[in-house]
Protein backbone atom coordinates (compact mmCIF):
# COMPACT_ATOMS: atom_id res chain seq x y z
CA UNK A 1 0.00 0.00 0.00
CA UNK A 2 1.10 3.58 -1.04
CA UNK A 3 2.28 5.92 1.88
CA UNK A 4 -0.90 7.98 0.34
CA UNK A 5 -4.85 6.92 -0.28
CA UNK A 6 -4.50 6.58 -4.17
CA UNK A 7 -7.94 6.96 -6.14
CA UNK A 8 -7.21 3.61 -7.91
CA UNK A 9 -4.97 1.52 -5.62
CA UNK A 10 -4.70 -1.11 -8.27
CA UNK A 11 -2.50 1.00 -11.05
CA UNK A 12 0.92 0.20 -10.19
CA UNK A 13 4.25 2.26 -10.17
CA UNK A 14 3.79 5.29 -11.39
CA UNK A 15 0.57 4.67 -13.41
CA UNK A 16 -1.25 5.11 -10.02
CA UNK A 17 0.44 8.35 -9.10
CA UNK A 18 -0.33 9.81 -13.00
CA UNK A 19 -3.79 8.80 -11.94
CA UNK A 20 -4.19 10.75 -8.21
CA UNK A 21 -2.64 13.99 -9.38
CA UNK A 22 -3.52 14.41 -13.56
CA UNK A 23 -2.10 17.88 -13.55
CA UNK A 24 1.49 16.73 -12.65
CA UNK A 25 1.04 14.02 -14.72
CA UNK A 26 0.58 15.16 -17.61
CA UNK A 27 3.80 17.23 -18.14
CA UNK A 28 5.69 13.86 -16.58
CA UNK A 29 4.27 11.90 -19.28
CA UNK A 30 4.59 14.27 -22.16
CA UNK A 31 8.54 14.26 -21.13
CA UNK A 32 8.99 10.66 -21.11
CA UNK A 33 7.27 10.84 -24.45
CA UNK A 34 9.22 13.29 -26.01
CA UNK A 35 12.70 12.24 -24.33
CA UNK A 36 12.16 8.33 -25.02
CA UNK A 37 9.89 8.32 -28.04
CA UNK A 38 10.55 11.48 -29.73
CA UNK A 39 12.88 11.95 -32.58
CA UNK A 40 16.21 11.25 -31.68
CA UNK A 41 19.82 9.54 -33.42
CA UNK A 42 19.60 7.68 -30.83
CA UNK A 43 16.99 4.46 -31.03
CA UNK A 44 14.19 4.42 -28.65
CA UNK A 45 15.67 1.12 -28.13
CA UNK A 46 18.78 2.37 -26.76
CA UNK A 47 17.01 5.16 -25.17
CA UNK A 48 15.27 2.65 -23.10
CA UNK A 49 18.25 0.74 -22.08
CA UNK A 50 19.84 4.04 -20.34
CA UNK A 51 16.24 4.85 -18.29
CA UNK A 52 16.20 0.89 -17.25
CA UNK A 53 19.86 1.16 -16.72
CA UNK A 54 19.75 3.94 -14.25
CA UNK A 55 16.36 2.84 -12.74
CA UNK A 56 18.36 -0.74 -11.99
CA UNK A 57 21.36 1.73 -10.65
CA UNK A 58 18.76 3.92 -8.28
CA UNK A 59 16.82 0.35 -6.87
CA UNK A 60 13.89 1.10 -8.47
CA UNK A 61 12.30 -2.50 -9.61
CA UNK A 62 9.41 -0.90 -11.25
CA UNK A 63 10.91 1.56 -13.59
CA UNK A 64 13.86 -1.14 -14.50
CA UNK A 65 11.54 -4.18 -15.39
CA UNK A 66 9.13 -1.74 -17.31
CA UNK A 67 11.53 -0.23 -19.49
CA UNK A 68 13.95 -2.98 -19.80
CA UNK A 69 10.54 -4.29 -20.99
CA UNK A 70 9.92 -1.25 -23.10
CA UNK A 71 13.73 -1.90 -24.16
CA UNK A 72 12.80 -5.49 -25.12
CA UNK A 73 9.97 -4.72 -27.16
CA UNK A 74 11.59 -2.09 -29.07
CA UNK A 75 14.32 -4.44 -29.99
CA UNK A 76 12.54 -7.23 -30.49
CA UNK A 77 14.76 -9.20 -27.51
CA UNK A 78 12.78 -11.33 -25.74
CA UNK A 79 12.59 -10.22 -21.69
CA UNK A 80 16.01 -11.75 -21.37
CA UNK A 81 16.99 -8.33 -21.63
CA UNK A 82 15.83 -7.47 -18.34
CA UNK A 83 18.42 -9.52 -16.22
CA UNK A 84 21.19 -8.47 -19.03
CA UNK A 85 20.64 -4.66 -18.18
CA UNK A 86 21.00 -5.77 -14.60
CA UNK A 87 24.56 -7.05 -15.26
CA UNK A 88 25.52 -4.08 -17.36
CA UNK A 89 25.01 -6.02 -21.18
CA UNK A 90 28.00 -7.98 -20.71
CA UNK A 91 27.23 -10.39 -24.21
CA UNK A 92 24.39 -7.99 -25.15
CA UNK A 93 25.45 -6.17 -29.07
CA UNK A 94 25.18 -2.89 -28.09
CA UNK A 95 27.52 -0.15 -29.78
CA UNK A 96 30.77 1.45 -27.95
CA UNK A 97 28.75 4.53 -28.24
CA UNK A 98 25.84 3.62 -26.59
CA UNK A 99 28.20 1.80 -23.70
CA UNK A 100 29.91 5.42 -23.30
CA UNK A 101 26.59 7.23 -23.16
CA UNK A 102 25.74 4.60 -20.38
CA UNK A 103 28.70 5.36 -18.39
CA UNK A 104 27.87 9.20 -18.56
CA UNK A 105 24.42 8.21 -17.08
CA UNK A 106 25.84 6.13 -14.79
CA UNK A 107 27.99 9.48 -13.29
CA UNK A 108 24.71 11.49 -13.78
CA UNK A 109 22.85 8.99 -11.53
CA UNK A 110 25.73 9.66 -8.97
CA UNK A 111 25.85 13.05 -8.87
CA UNK A 112 25.92 15.27 -11.93
CA UNK A 113 29.04 16.53 -10.92
CA UNK A 114 30.68 12.93 -11.90
CA UNK A 115 30.72 13.72 -15.51
CA UNK A 116 33.97 14.49 -16.50
CA UNK A 117 35.61 16.56 -19.44
CA UNK A 118 36.77 12.75 -20.31
CA UNK A 119 33.50 11.02 -19.92
CA UNK A 120 32.41 13.33 -22.62
CA UNK A 121 35.29 12.78 -24.97
CA UNK A 122 35.13 8.99 -24.62
CA UNK A 123 31.53 9.46 -26.03
CA UNK A 124 32.28 11.92 -28.53
CA UNK A 125 35.80 9.22 -29.70
CA UNK A 126 32.72 6.59 -30.24
CA UNK A 127 30.68 8.97 -32.38
CA UNK A 128 28.34 11.14 -29.48
CA UNK A 129 26.73 14.39 -30.96
CA UNK A 130 26.16 17.34 -28.61
CA UNK A 131 22.44 16.21 -28.49
CA UNK A 132 22.88 12.86 -27.81
CA UNK A 133 25.14 14.03 -24.85
CA UNK A 134 22.36 16.67 -23.75
CA UNK A 135 19.63 13.72 -24.08
CA UNK A 136 21.38 11.15 -22.43
CA UNK A 137 22.26 13.38 -19.07
CA UNK A 138 18.61 14.36 -19.41
CA UNK A 139 17.18 10.69 -19.47
CA UNK A 140 19.08 9.84 -16.86
CA UNK A 141 18.52 13.07 -14.63
CA UNK A 142 14.87 12.34 -15.41
CA UNK A 143 14.74 9.12 -14.23
CA UNK A 144 16.74 9.84 -10.99
CA UNK A 145 13.04 12.30 -10.56
CA UNK A 146 10.54 9.31 -11.87
CA UNK A 147 12.44 6.38 -9.73
CA UNK A 148 12.18 8.64 -6.34
CA UNK A 149 8.80 9.51 -7.00
CA UNK A 150 7.43 5.82 -7.32
CA UNK A 151 9.09 5.21 -4.23
CA UNK A 152 9.26 7.79 -2.62
CA UNK A 153 5.73 7.53 -2.14
CA UNK A 154 5.64 3.56 -1.85
CA UNK A 155 3.85 2.36 -4.54
CA UNK A 156 3.19 -1.32 -5.24
CA UNK A 157 5.05 -3.04 -8.54
CA UNK A 158 4.42 -6.26 -9.90
CA UNK A 159 7.35 -8.90 -9.20
CA UNK A 160 7.94 -10.98 -12.19
CA UNK A 161 9.82 -9.92 -15.70
CA UNK A 162 6.78 -11.58 -16.99
CA UNK A 163 3.89 -9.43 -15.62
CA UNK A 164 5.87 -6.67 -17.77
CA UNK A 165 5.71 -7.68 -20.78
CA UNK A 166 2.20 -6.18 -22.20
CA UNK A 167 3.31 -2.83 -20.44
CA UNK A 168 6.59 -3.23 -22.14
CA UNK A 169 4.89 -4.01 -25.64
CA UNK A 170 2.14 -0.37 -25.05
CA UNK A 171 4.92 1.74 -23.67
CA UNK A 172 6.98 0.97 -26.82
CA UNK A 173 4.48 1.31 -29.50
CA UNK A 174 1.64 3.50 -27.78
CA UNK A 175 3.41 5.73 -25.75
CA UNK A 176 3.12 7.42 -22.91
CA UNK A 177 0.24 9.00 -21.42
CA UNK A 178 -2.06 7.09 -23.16
CA UNK A 179 -3.03 4.52 -20.63
CA UNK B 1 11.86 25.68 0.63
CA UNK B 2 11.80 22.50 -0.72
CA UNK B 3 13.50 23.48 -4.15
CA UNK B 4 16.35 24.94 -2.78
CA UNK B 5 16.81 22.38 0.16
CA UNK B 6 17.22 19.63 -1.42
CA UNK B 7 19.51 21.21 -4.16
CA UNK B 8 22.09 22.19 -1.33
CA UNK B 9 21.46 17.96 -0.36
CA UNK B 10 22.47 17.56 -4.24
CA UNK B 11 25.32 20.05 -3.75
CA UNK B 12 23.91 22.29 -7.12
CA UNK B 13 25.16 26.19 -6.41
CA UNK B 14 22.67 27.42 -9.42
CA UNK B 15 19.45 25.65 -8.08
CA UNK B 16 20.10 26.40 -4.90
CA UNK B 17 20.97 30.00 -5.28
CA UNK B 18 18.27 30.59 -7.45
CA UNK B 19 15.39 28.59 -5.51
CA UNK B 20 16.42 29.81 -2.37
CA UNK B 21 16.40 33.74 -3.70
CA UNK B 22 12.83 32.77 -4.98
CA UNK B 23 11.89 31.01 -1.69
CA UNK B 24 12.90 34.60 0.30
CA UNK B 25 10.91 36.95 -1.93
CA UNK B 26 7.86 35.05 -1.39
CA UNK B 27 8.71 34.74 2.05
CA UNK B 28 8.54 39.11 2.35
CA UNK B 29 11.98 39.58 1.09
CA UNK B 30 13.11 37.34 4.14
CA UNK B 31 16.95 35.61 3.50
CA UNK B 32 17.17 35.05 7.11
CA UNK B 33 14.53 32.02 7.00
CA UNK B 34 16.05 30.75 3.81
CA UNK B 35 19.27 30.46 5.21
CA UNK B 36 18.10 28.53 8.49
CA UNK B 37 16.21 26.20 6.82
CA UNK B 38 19.69 25.36 4.44
CA UNK B 39 21.65 25.47 7.57
CA UNK B 40 19.21 23.56 9.79
CA UNK B 41 15.57 22.39 9.33
CA UNK B 42 14.76 21.56 12.55
CA UNK B 43 15.97 24.54 14.37
CA UNK B 44 14.57 26.93 11.17
CA UNK B 45 11.88 29.40 12.36
CA UNK B 46 8.85 27.12 10.37
CA UNK B 47 6.37 25.63 11.09
CA UNK B 48 6.33 21.72 12.24
CA UNK B 49 4.61 20.16 9.38
CA UNK B 50 7.13 22.26 6.95
CA UNK B 51 10.01 20.50 8.81
CA UNK B 52 8.09 17.41 8.77
CA UNK B 53 7.76 17.57 4.93
CA UNK B 54 11.50 18.61 4.78
CA UNK B 55 12.48 15.44 6.36
CA UNK B 56 10.63 13.75 3.71
CA UNK B 57 12.54 15.80 1.18
CA UNK B 58 15.71 14.94 2.31
CA UNK B 59 14.75 11.26 2.26
CA UNK B 60 13.42 11.16 -0.81
CA UNK B 61 17.32 12.92 -2.40
CA UNK B 62 18.78 10.01 -0.64
CA UNK B 63 16.61 7.82 -2.25
CA UNK B 64 12.85 6.89 -2.47
CA UNK B 65 12.79 4.04 -0.20
CA UNK B 66 14.26 5.91 2.46
CA UNK B 67 10.83 7.88 3.08
CA UNK B 68 9.53 5.37 5.75
CA UNK B 69 6.25 5.05 6.97
CA UNK B 70 7.19 6.69 10.23
CA UNK B 71 8.33 9.62 8.50
CA UNK B 72 4.82 10.05 6.94
CA UNK B 73 3.38 9.94 10.02
CA UNK B 74 4.67 12.58 11.84
CA UNK B 75 4.14 14.80 8.92
CA UNK B 76 -0.28 13.97 9.20
CA UNK B 77 0.70 14.36 12.20
CA UNK B 78 1.65 17.86 12.21
CA UNK B 79 -1.23 17.93 9.50
CA UNK B 80 0.00 17.57 6.01
CA UNK B 81 -2.38 16.28 4.07
CA UNK B 82 -1.98 13.45 1.28
CA UNK B 83 -1.79 16.22 -1.67
CA UNK B 84 1.21 17.85 0.55
CA UNK B 85 3.03 14.96 0.76
CA UNK B 86 2.53 13.83 -2.38
CA UNK B 87 3.61 17.12 -4.07
CA UNK B 88 6.41 17.50 -1.43
CA UNK B 89 7.87 13.99 -2.40
CA UNK B 90 7.42 15.15 -6.20
CA UNK B 91 9.11 18.59 -5.83
CA UNK B 92 12.35 16.93 -4.35
CA UNK B 93 12.48 13.95 -6.85
CA UNK B 94 12.15 16.60 -9.91
CA UNK B 95 15.14 18.71 -8.17
CA UNK B 96 16.86 15.75 -8.51
CA UNK B 97 16.50 15.68 -11.78
CA UNK B 98 17.19 19.44 -12.65
CA UNK B 99 20.19 19.33 -9.84
CA UNK B 100 21.29 16.61 -12.24
CA UNK B 101 20.45 17.92 -15.51
CA UNK B 102 22.14 21.80 -14.43
CA UNK B 103 25.62 19.96 -13.54
CA UNK B 104 25.62 16.88 -15.42
CA UNK B 105 26.41 19.61 -18.47
CA UNK B 106 28.85 21.79 -16.25
CA UNK B 107 26.78 24.86 -17.01
CA UNK B 108 28.28 28.32 -16.13
CA UNK B 109 26.79 29.29 -13.10
CA UNK B 110 27.10 32.62 -11.54
CA UNK B 111 28.35 33.21 -8.54
CA UNK B 112 27.22 37.00 -7.72
CA UNK B 113 24.39 36.73 -5.05
CA UNK B 114 22.30 40.25 -6.53
CA UNK B 115 22.12 38.14 -9.81
CA UNK B 116 20.27 35.30 -7.92
CA UNK B 117 18.29 38.35 -5.74
CA UNK B 118 17.12 39.79 -8.97
CA UNK B 119 16.69 36.48 -11.11
CA UNK B 120 14.45 35.02 -7.39
CA UNK B 121 12.45 38.29 -7.83
CA UNK B 122 11.47 38.39 -11.31
CA UNK B 123 10.75 34.50 -10.59
CA UNK B 124 8.62 35.19 -7.57
CA UNK B 125 6.23 37.52 -9.21
CA UNK B 126 5.80 36.42 -13.09
CA UNK B 127 6.24 31.98 -12.52
CA UNK B 128 8.48 29.86 -14.52
CA UNK B 129 6.98 30.00 -17.64
CA UNK B 130 8.09 34.13 -18.75
CA UNK B 131 11.40 34.90 -21.00
CA UNK B 132 14.69 35.05 -18.32
CA UNK B 133 16.39 38.67 -18.79
CA UNK B 134 19.87 38.42 -20.21
CA UNK B 135 23.30 37.79 -18.37
CA UNK B 136 26.44 37.80 -19.66
CA UNK B 137 29.36 35.31 -18.34
CA UNK B 138 30.51 38.79 -17.14
CA UNK B 139 28.15 38.76 -14.71
CA UNK B 140 26.76 41.94 -15.38
CA UNK B 141 23.25 42.24 -15.74
CA UNK B 142 21.85 43.13 -19.46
Amino acid sequence: MAHIKLLNEELPGIVGLLNYRPETGKPLTDLAEVLLRGPSSLSSGEREIIAASVSYWNGCHFCHTSHAAAAAAHLKSGLSLIDDIKAGLPQTPVSDKLRSLLHIAHQVQRNGKNVTEEDVAEARKFGATDIEIHDTVLIAAAFCMYNRYVDGLGTWAPGPNEAYAEMGERMAHVGYGKF
Amino acid sequence: MIATYVSRLNTCKYCCNIHGAIAQHQLGNNAEIVKQVLDDPDSAPISSKMKALLKIAAHVQSGGKNVTPADVELARKEGATDIEIHDTVLIAAAFCMYNRYVDGLATWQPDDAALYDKMGEQRAREGYLTAPFKVNPTQELV
